[in-house]
């Protein structure tokens, strides 16, 4: 029974299978379950960051003591809907001076990326698009191109706040790729591979790799800079409204904003995936039904960016630049260390020395990077 | 401790989070249509006339001091005449256009017969500008009890005072 509800999307997919079957040739059969796993996906991603959306507005007007949507449906359940017909109802706007060509590109392809990188995630026992060797590696090139896109876009507008907004997001993703690859490596280390598959596999039972030491900074630094990387808030100097408008989506209106909408927040929800899939044992869990333990803790992660989003005031440049590369990237490097001596060593010794290390060095990035405000000067004589 | 701030930033923000799904108190929106918020006594919308027993006896004599104190100059007055050309001391048009009275309440305390006074009915949207909103001496007219209905204190002074008078 379990098991049945366990591989209820697997299922299914053979069902359909195996009514078509006795009408087409093989090779249509082979392209049909291709097709079908596509279509899920093209279908699963604009659904999520539908929801998603309203699950932001209902979670940060909690926050401040709001209600957040209630009038569409209940509980503005079709909030997302009506929001969508109206971005299709809008005029689409162009600038006279825009570069038509990569105005038009820009929001097209960038979402690409953030539908490519659903292919590499297990969402369940037996549930990935694609089982690649190279899952991670190819997860991070894909994802990584989008910030190309971003800045075709604010390049293609023709808008100095558009192409400020698409230099910052280059250069925020520069800084953060680093330490985000970084942050993985560990992972990778221990586990041997780079396919997703493996890397659940190697956390059976309870044994996520978060409860280790390297497991717990390595999960830290990876959502981190994982929600830098989608560019979410506090993070989100690309389209900083205070400052430069919206950034590189300045210029866009109707559905072609949405797209850049949809693009983050499918991409939030990416990144929440591979963090969970690397770091907090993907759909490992005892009883319930794996693709159902995959897609709590991924909720869990979301929710807590959209915590971060409630909370935190948008940092500055130079902040974001230094938390990079004066606080992650060390810390990243570190934990490599840590994380092969934990390989290497045995039990009671690998957790007590990594953790050692780790606490020590963590303490002394702190303390490194701690704000020395000057004493305040008391002037002696001068009143006297 | 620096540092600090961050988590003290998180804890204000779920304490809101978790606190507004059981203290109903924290919610301070008013679900507008379904819920509405009791108004003031000096709640002040737009300007009506009063009468007294019937439509036609409106209280106002047409003297205009109102049409010439209102700022934007939204009112305007023709008083009525008789057969014979004398003039009546009742208006025979009285209009004020909502869309360009700015709500100040001048008309209402320059009047010196008690018949101008502010109303306090906000849901007047309407699909048209010039004539929809364009309120005639019919519109405007409203009996003197909706009057001390919606505003019981002054509606008071206003009786006692024109009492006083007739004495
Ligand atoms: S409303 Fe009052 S001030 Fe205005 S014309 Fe009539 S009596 Fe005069
Ligand atoms: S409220 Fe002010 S603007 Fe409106 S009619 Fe009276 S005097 Fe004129």
């Amino acid at each position: 029974m379990l098991n049945t509800i366990d591989q209820i999307f697997i299922k299914a997919k053979q069902i359909i299978l195996d009514i078509l079957s006795p009408f087409l040739p093989e090779w249509m059969m082979i392209l049909i379950s291709i097709f079908i796993v596509i279509v899920t996906l093209c279908v699963f991603g604009p659904v999520v960051m539908m929801y998603l959306t309203l699950l932001e507005r209902k979670f940060i007007g909690r926050m401040q003591n709001r209600y957040g949507p209630n009038r569409c449906g209940i509980f503005g359940l079709l909030q997302p809907l009506s929001d969508g017909i109206k971005m299709f109802t809008k005029e689409d706007i162009v600038p006279q001076k825009a570069d038509p060509f990569a105005h038009f590109l820009g929001p097209i392809t960038v979402i690409i990326p953030s539908l490519l990188v659903f292919s590499v995630i297990p969402f369940g026992r037996n549930m990935i698009p694609s089982d690649l060797s190279i899952g991670i590696l190819f997860f991070f090139a894909v994802a990584s191109t989008s910030t190309l896109w971003i800045f075709t876009a604010a390049w293609g507008s023709r808008n100095k706040f558009s192409l400020l907004g698409g230099m910052r997001a280059v250069a925020q993703m520069v800084s953060y790729e680093i330490p985000m690859l970084l942050s993985i490596v560990p992972a990778l280390l221990v586990v041997g591979s780079f396919s997703t598959v493996a890397i659940v596999n190697a956390q059976e039972g309870l044994q996520w790799f978060v409860f280790t030491p390297w497991g717990l900074v390595g999960f830290i630094l990876f959502f981190l800079t994982g929600v830098a990387e989608v560019n979410r808030c506090p993070f989100d100097l690309p389209e900083g409204e205070s400052e430069i408008i919206a950034g590189f989506h300045t210029e866009y209106s109707g559905m072609k904003f949405a797209l850049f909408y949809m693009a983050e927040y499918m991409n939030a929800f990416s990144v929440s995936a591979l963090v969970t899939t690397v770091y907090l044992g993907g759909w490992q869990g005892p009883i319930l039904p794996s693709w159902l333990w995959f897609f709590a803790k991924t909720f869990v992660l979301i929710s807590i960016m959209m915590w971060f989003r409630g909370t935190f005031p948008r940092m500055r440049v130079d902040q974001l630049m230094g938390f990079a590369w004066r606080g992650l990237l060390p810390l990243a490097f570190i934990n490599l260390l840590a994380a092969a001596l934990w390989v290497h060593l045995s039990f009671p010794l690998n957790d007590i020395l990594s953790f050692c290390i780790l606490t020590v060095s963590v303490l002394m990035i702190y303390v490194a990077n701690r704000k020395v405000a000057p004493k305040k000067r008391i002037y002696k004589y001068a009143y006297e | 401790m620096y540092g600090l701030g961050v988590l003290k930033g998180l804890w204000v923000t779920i304490k809101n989070f978790t606190l507004s799904y059981f203290t109903r108190k924290r919610l301070t929106t008013v679900q507008y249509p379904e819920e509405r918020i009791t108004l003031s006594e000096h709640a002040r919308t737009f300007p009506i006339l009063v009468y007294d027993e019937s439509p036609d006896k409106l209280r106002c004599v047409a003297c205009e001091i109102c049409a010439k104190e209102c700022p934007p100059k939204c009112i305007s007055i023709v008083r009525a005449q008789d057969e014979a050309g004398k003039p009546l001391k009742q208006p025979k048009f009285f209009d004020i256009d909502y869309s360009v009275c700015m709500n100040c309440g001048i008309c209402e305390e320059v009047c010196p017969f008690d018949s101008i006074y502010m109303d306090r009915q906000f849901e007047l949207s309407a699909y048209e500008r010039s004539e929809e909103f364009l309120y005639t001496k019919d519109r405007l007219a409203k009996s003197a009890e909706y009057f001390s209905k919606i505003r019981p204190e002054t509606a008071k002074k206003v009786e006692e005072k024109r009492k006083a008078k007739e004495k």
